[in-house]
């Protein structure tokens, strides 16, 4: 799975932070059908979440009217210098996760 | 006369008298307009926004896979540097001395691929989209300077006459559409100019990225006419006049289109 994160490297504390997650996944929901008419299984991602330091600061429940490759924006408070984790959970409950630094000055 | 009248028009190939009779048959140069301008204001912001344009996780895989080798194999960065890379893809399709046949970019890349590298590239694949993304998005901003004489000279003129000729069961031809109604509606959306700039791209209908040639087999479905394969003589061909006719445009791709 190829991901995309923005998040600033540094920031003040206190600061709002707006944090930008993008995934390829192509979300497929289940209801189309192939070119034999037979039903594509759906393969979707369920649930984002991320995690400051380990304390959930986002959380998302996707379905399958999101569409393909989900990008979520969000914003959360700048509080001590660590890592943010992020974390996709696929249909199969297979989990995608990808982590950034940030430095609170 | 017929004959006589085409070689008048046909002889002199060199890039001068095209320019000049681009403004005779063709779009006038002052109206050529990206297909960027044809979209809404939102779609817009989403290509020029780096980040959100999801063209761009193909971009990202592409320079992964550009540097990435695998056991006994060498990678593509072994061979040829990223700088270049860069304005690599405005001179594509091209004639191949090589393959003796006029070949496009991401062909040209299947081709590198495969002599040194097994399995071998499929048109459309995941790894192909992806490496034809991060080489054409290495050229984004500068505008197609695609060689149209010489052993390019055959092709091109099979592409322009591609472009003027009526196919399909709708009996439609290229330049109905985007030459000569362009700007107007047909049912809910704009037509544009047809310009390639924004390919390889992220299509909404599609939720995905996709070749330039697959974007030609929705054109000819939309018409009902039998689509030619992925990586034909047909398709590249009128890839090549449709790179000429863009020229005045810059490179958009990863483009975002509906």
């Amino acid at each position: 799975m190829t991901i995309r994160i923005a998040v600033p490297e540094k920031a003040r504390a206190g600061e709002i932070l707006e944090i930008k997650a993008l995934i390829r996944h192509q979300m497929e929901t289940g209801f189309r059908r192939d070119a034999y008419g037979r039903t594509i299984p759906r393969d979707i991602l369920k649930e984002f979440e991320c995690l400051y330091n380990g304390t959930r600061v986002f959380h998302a429940e996707l379905f399958p009217a999101v569409a393909a490759n989900p990008f979520l924006t969000f914003y959360t408070r700048a509080t001590e210098s660590g890592t943010l984790v992020f974390r996709w959970t696929h249909e199969s409950g297979q989990v995608s996760t990808h982590s950034a630094n940030i430095e609170v000055l | 006369m017929r004959f006589f009248v085409a070689l008048l028009l046909w002889a002199p190939l060199a890039g001068a008298e095209l320019k000049s009779f681009k403004k005779a048959g063709d779009l006038a140069p002052g109206e050529v307009k990206s297909g960027s301008d044809f979209l809404t204001r939102e779609t817009r912001e989403f290509q020029a926004d780096e980040f959100a344009n999801p063209g761009y996780l193909w971009v990202q895989e592409g320079r992964a896979a550009f540097f990435r080798a695998a056991p006994g194999t060498p990678a593509c960065s072994s061979c040829h540097t990223v700088e270049s890379m860069s304005g690599l893809a405005a001179r594509y399709p091209r004639f191949d001395p090589q393959l003796k046949r006029l070949i496009n970019l991401s062909g040209k890349i299947a081709f590198g691929h495969d002599q040194k590298r097994a399995p071998p590239l499929h048109e459309e694949s995941a790894e192909l989209l992806a490496l034809t993304a991060f080489i054409t998005s290495l050229s984004r901003g500068r505008p197609y300077a695609v060689q149209t004489d010489g052993p390019a000279a055959r092709y091109f003129r099979q592409g322009r006459k591609h472009f003027f000729r009526r196919r399909g069961q709708l009996n439609l031809a290229c330049s109905q559409c985007h030459d000569n109604n362009w700007g107007r509606l047909l049912r809910g959306d704009t037509i544009s100019q047809g310009h390639i700039t924004a390919w390889p791209g992220y299509r909404f209908e599609w939720q995905t990225f996709g070749s330039l040639h697959r974007r030609f087999q929705d054109c000819d479905t939309g018409i009902r006419a039998e689509p030619y394969a992925l990586g034909s003589e047909e398709y590249t061909s009128l890839e090549l006049y449709l790179a000429w006719r863009a020229a005045d445009l810059p490179i958009e791709s990863p483009g975002v289109r509906r």
